[in-house]
């Protein structure tokens, strides 16, 4: 049931793509977003998805996990691909019936669109995929820490971050313990009609609240027991040290942005 | 007559993954009616997976689980009902009251039940009774009660559905001395006057000594033994084999058996121990009192 | 040997929202020492006061009145808190909500983060504690991986990477099942044998504090016994009237010299209690 939810699904590992850097591995994923809506012919998204799936192989992740990753998204992606292919009216008309058209722009348009969005998931799956979420929190606390001058609490942002990141497992497993109690109790939660579904949430919520607040006080006692006075002068045991493999992975990127920036502007 | 039966019961857990386990593994058993019966097992030994087959909330791999001499699984749709003919409280089940008032709470299960309004509040009065929380408790918050009250109060809230097999998982957990004689003596008092059968989950061999008539061992996703109280205990050192304990008092009469000194009984409460001792002195004869 | 923790006349009452009406006091007036390296278990039911006496020993609350020093240092002082919380420190119930790190080795390493302990001298002691109570292995995994027992070592280990004088267990066992129970036992055993630190064991459990060196038992506010294990167990009577156990052994013991017969009445382990048995039929 709940339990097969997974957030943030990490696969670990010890691949090149998993050993990166963190921080390395954000900056290298955003200017792979950048990569992928830098230039619009065909060339540029296929040196895109060299990019990408050069990357996959470096991971060690079966493709089939990434294929998953882009199921949920599915529906959207049809979505888009037909707004796309219908409502684009420029171009030389390919097929047509009563008020739905189809031009080839509108075609080439959507089929874009599409190894885009899929290449765009797949690339920063592999982000989390090959980063535990707490690294990657520890990640965007460093990169973000600059902005402690402007006195953004970034410290206190990635602690909640990382202590949510520590319960989801326990309050989904509390969540389905309160789920099997209140159905021995007779209560409708999958099956029934819906307002006696939504009145029986209450029953999960209630208790699922109650006990969330009591951890949470618990919590804070046991870390001011543990001599917790905010982020000022604290030490940390995960050193992120960078290596000269980061240095050339981050390389590899800017070359393959240049490339697709050139080969959008060169062979238009 | 049997109420509860499993034939070939197996469950297996996330099934066709590389974390698949076998949970429960082909257990057969038959509980009676009216019966009082504990059931034990270390953690993971599948004894909390077998309990949540009996009133249906997880559907066996293979096997069926038949109450009154039908499976439970016959109809889908009436599901449901197992639920109040078999009821499950769950480890801390204080954890799951949610309603205003304690009154509500209790009749949460016999309104899912769509009980009329009188019967709800004979049913509440009763059990609240029978689990010792006054009728001035009942219009309070649950949220103001102690542990003890609370946990109590969510028991309640099952046995008013008035199943007829009650299962507690653990209900003494937790809790110290008084509080737990306390619940162990009010779920008696149900049993008294309701007879109905009754399964209570402990890792506490004093406890289950105290109660059951039959005793229930889980190993290993297997059904260990499942016999009369006595008999079980005079397997007491496979039971500690497969790590679980026995009352201190039935290991010093093990040793004492061993030292030459052989009462021809198997002892696991104090007060059989000393009827058994004073007995054998006093024929002894060796009298120092008068 | 020198007093560790010193408790005088403490009385504590929860702040009441009513002015005028007097919260009920909780503790009733508790003078208590301990010594370095002593293992002293405090017994007692729930509401007895157990809990909120070993929450002052970690200045979480303060006293009303009266006055609590742990190493030397006044627990209303708050200049110098993370200074007694370093020296005194503290486990809970349970175990899940205490540790605050997705991996086992951040969540030991939590405190000496705090207290921005540089790296080298934090790995070393990290993995140090880990080591101690046998959950090194474990050092890469999520807490959620873990049994109850095993959490509960992390908890600990967390707590003597700090190298606390003293540690202060609220109830440690009271969610966990017979072997999570029997490996923190163990391991706070081993922690007072081994690294001479000071254990105060709060539990409802008579066979815990059976194994401990001393027994400070409470009722209602007040410390009732403070004794060595057998001179505390003897007092089945008394016990038993403030809804306590004994154990079975002491408890039949007990019964026999009720009947008239001549055992010890100090008798809290198996073996004691054969031996007393067979004399009898000697």
């Amino acid at each position: 049931m709940l339990r097969d939810i997974t957030i943030g699904q990490f696969f670990p590992g010890n691949s090149i793509i998993h050993r990166l850097d963190p921080r390395f591995k954000i900056v290298i994923t955003l200017l792979f977003i950048v990569m992928l809506f830098s230039g619009g012919t065909l060339l540029c998204l296929g040196i895109g998805a060299v990019y990408t799936f050069t990357a996959i192989f470096l991971s060690r992740i079966p493709l089939k996990m990434f294929l998953k990753s882009i199921k949920p998204l599915l529906p959207f992606l049809i979505i888009t691909a037909m707004l796309n292919l219908f409502l684009v009216s420029s171009g030389e008309l390919l097929w047509q019936w009563k008020f739905l058209k189809i031009t080839d722009e509108g075609l080439n348009i959507s089929i874009f669109m599409i190894i885009r969005i899929v290449l765009l998931i797949m690339g920063s799956s592999l982000l989390t995929y090959t980063t535990s979420p707490i690294t990657l929190t520890d990640a965007i606390e460093r990169l973000l820490s600059p902005l402690r001058k402007l006195k953004f609490p970034v410290h206190e942002l990635a602690m909640m971050m990382s202590i949510a990141l520590r319960f989801i497992p326990t309050l989904i497993e509390e969540t389905d313990k309160i789920i099997s109690a209140q159905k021995a109790r007779g209560a409708e939660i999958d099956t029934g009609s819906f307002i006696n579904r939504a009145r029986n949430l209450v029953s999960i919520l209630v208790p699922l609240f109650i006990s969330a607040f009591r951890r949470a006080d618990e919590l804070a006692t046991a870390m001011e027991c543990r001599c917790y006075n905010g982020g000022s002068g604290r030490t940390r045991l995960r050193q992120l040290k960078s290596a000269p493999r980061d240095y050339a992975a981050l390389a590899v990127t800017i070359l393959f942005l240049a490339a697709v920036i050139a080969a959008g502007k060169l062979l238009r | 007559m049997a109420i509860l039966e499993t034939e070939e019961l197996t469950y297996t857990y996330s099934e066709g993954t590389p974390f698949e386990k076998t949970a429960v593994d082909h257990v057969s058993l038959s509980i009676e009616e009216g019966e009082m019966i504990g059931v034990m097992g270390h953690t993971g030994s599948g004894k909390s997976t077998l309990i949540q087959h009996f009133n249906g909330l997880l559907k066996p791999a293979s096997g069926r689980v038949l109450l009154d001499g039908r499976d439970i699984w016959a109809d889908k749709e009436k599901i449901r009902d197992v639920r109040f003919q078999v009821g499950l409280v769950f480890q801390y089940p204080e954890y799951q009251i949610f309603e205003e008032t304690v009154y509500k709470d209790i009749a949460f299960g016999p309104k899912n039940m769509g009980l009329d309004e009188a019967e709800i509040k004979r049913r509440v009065l009763e059990t609240a009774h029978d689990i010792g929380i006054s009728e001035e408790l009942l219009e309070r918050s649950p949220f103001e009660l102690s542990g003890g009250q609370k946990r109590r109060v969510a028991i309640a809230g099952v046995m008013a559905m008035e199943p007829k097999v009650l299962i507690l998982d653990e209900p003494t957990a937790g809790l110290d001395p008084a509080g737990r004689d306390k619940i162990l003596q009010h779920i008696k008092n149900y049993h008294r006057r309701t007879k109905n059968t009754i399964l209570i989950v402990s890792h506490s061999m004093e406890d289950i000594a105290s109660f059951a008539d039959r005793i229930l061992v889980m190993s290993k996703a297997k059904l260990f033994c499942f016999d009369e109280t006595v008999k079980v205990f005079s397997r007491a050192e496979e039971i500690e084999g497969i790590g679980l304990d026995v009352p201190q008092i039935t290991r010093v009469f093990g040793v004492l058996k061993r030292r030459g000194l052989d009462f021809g009984k198997e002892v696991y409460t104090v007060g059989y121990a000393k009827e058994l001792l004073l007995k054998a002195l006093k024929e002894k004869g060796g009298l120092l009192n008068c | 040997m020198e007093n560790i923790i010193e408790i005088e006349n403490l009385h504590f009452s929860y702040a009441s929202e009513d002015e005028k009406e007097a919260a009920p006091e909780v503790l009733k007036g508790i003078d208590l020492t301990i010594k370095s390296g002593e293992f002293v278990a405090v017994l007692g039911h729930n509401g007895s006061g157990k809990s909120t006496l070993a929450k002052h020993m970690n200045a979480i609350l303060l006293p009303t009145s009266g006055k609590v020093t742990v190493d030397g240092i006044d627990t209303a002082d708050e200049e110098r808190i993370f200074e007694l919380r370093q020296s005194a420190g503290m486990v809970f119930q349970n175990p899940d909500n205490q540790i605050v790190s997705s991996i086992v080795e951040e969540d030991v390493a939590f405190a000496l983060e705090n207290l921005g302990v540089p790296y080298e001298e934090m790995r070393r002691r990290v993995d140090e504690a880990l080591k101690d109570v046998g959950m090194y292995e474990y050092r890469m995994h999520s807490p959620s991986q873990l049994s109850g027992g095993q959490k509960q070592r992390v908890a600990i280990a967390g707590i003597i990477a700090m190298c606390p004088k003293c540690i202060i267990l609220d109830e440690p066992t009271a969610m966990l099942d017979p072997k999570g129970r029997k490996e923190v036992m163990a391991t706070i055993k081993r922690m007072n044998r081994e690294h001479g630190i000071t254990i105060v064991l709060i539990t409802h459990y008579m066979d815990e504090a059976a194994q401990c060196g001393r027994i400070v038992v409470m009722d209602k506010g007040r410390t009732v016994l403070d004794d060595v294990p057998e001179k505390v167990f003897s007092q089945v009577e008394k016990l038993k009237s403030i809804g306590l156990d004994v154990p079975q052994v002491t408890e039949l013991v007990w019964e026999l010299r009720k009947a008239g017969y001549d055992v010890p009445a100090e008798i809290i382990t198996e073996n004691d209690c054969v031996e007393a048995i067979l004399k009898l039929f000697e």
